[in-house]
């Protein structure tokens, strides 16, 4: 993932605070955050993570002109085959047909993000490895590092997250 | 404000319970505002049809995103310098989460005061959905 361009505004951070349940004003009110030791509207702590919106090339994002792999008139635009013969069996359902899931996320803070700010944002593959589970078969793990730099160069925020492909569908 | 370093001992915890029966349009919020529309999470012919999974689940960023509103309201807010979790266990519509920090550090660190906590989420059935650790400054 290359963002270029992560502009941080005040409504989309009032949306994510929304989203989460956080009603604390430090995320939407500017006269309640001038008069706090913060001194601004923050982001809260996982926001860097909607930098997704500003990824051109997102695969989690529907977009114009292409085919979608969630339903639509069947169960999945993009494996109408698979969708047909594998509602049947759990045979052929890895659990993983949306790319994995999401097993680590770590953030450093050098500062909070705050509106106004415009970030880029540069992914670089870290390490990789296999574990053997009960519930899913093999694990394989990948490990990313994202840096996110303000319109400084500033280095502001360092995300580590590691995603993981499972052999089958983890057993409930 | 933040915490002051004089009233924290080694073992001391904060919990909240952060959601009360997860709902599946909070899901969908969390899809809209953080960008990642991963049809497991909001899509039940997909997540059942082709996934396998008995209905949607949560983005793992979503319990981690609640999980942090319980550290804030912990150590205040700027205090973080350091948040990271594992997503042990996938979070259903209809969950209730209880979030909880634990001290397990405090130590001097570039010149200041900071406290190291022990995270975990759990849900109605007091099982681990979220472990992690984090790191905020001290008064």
């Amino acid at each position: 993932m290359a963002v270029e361009r992560f502009p941080v505004e005040a409504s989309h951070i009032l949306m994510f605070a929304r989203s989460i349940g956080d009603s604390n004003p430090i995320y939407a009110d500017q006269a309640h955050a001038e008069a706090t030791e913060v001194g601004s509207i923050i982001a809260p702590p996982t926001f860097a993570q909607a930098s997704a919106q500003f990824d051109p090339d997102y695969f989690l994002r529907p977009k114009d002109g292409q085919k979608w792999f969630g339903s639509g008139a069947t169960a999945s635009g993009t494996l109408i085959k698979e969708t047909a013969e594998s509602s049947k069996g759990d045979d052929k359902k890895s659990g993983s047909s949306a790319g994995g899931l999401h097993a680590e996320q770590h953030f450093t803070y050098h500062r909070h993000l705050k509106p106004g700010d415009v970030l880029s944002a540069e992914t670089k593959p870290g390490e990789s490895w296999e574990k053997e589970s009960k519930r899913a078969g093999v694990l394989k793990f990948n490990e990313s590092i994202t840096e996110y730099r303000d319109q400084d160069g500033e280095l502001v925020v360092t995300a580590r997250s590691v995603g993981v492909v499972t052999e089958k569908v983890i057993e409930q | 404000m933040g915490l002051n370093s004089n009233d924290l001992t080694i073992g001391d915890s904060y919990s909240e319970v952060i959601v009360d029966d997860l709902t599946r349009t909070q899901i969908v919020q969390y899809a809209g505002a953080s960008g990642d529309y991963n049809p497991v999470h909001s899509d039940e012919k997909f997540v059942t049809e082709v996934a396998g999974y008995p209905t949607v689940f949560a983005h793992g960023m979503l319990t981690m995103g609640m999980t942090g509103r319980m550290l804030t309201n912990y150590v205040g807010d700027g205090r973080l310098t350091y948040y990271g979790v594992r997503f042990v266990n996938q979070v259903w519509p209809g969950d209730t989460l209880t979030a909880r920090a634990e001290v397990a550090a405090v130590r001097e660190e570039d010149g200041g005061t900071v406290v190291d906590l022990t995270i975990s989420t759990t849900n109605q059935d007091e099982k681990f959905v979220l472990t992690g650790n984090a790191t905020a400054r001290l008064d």
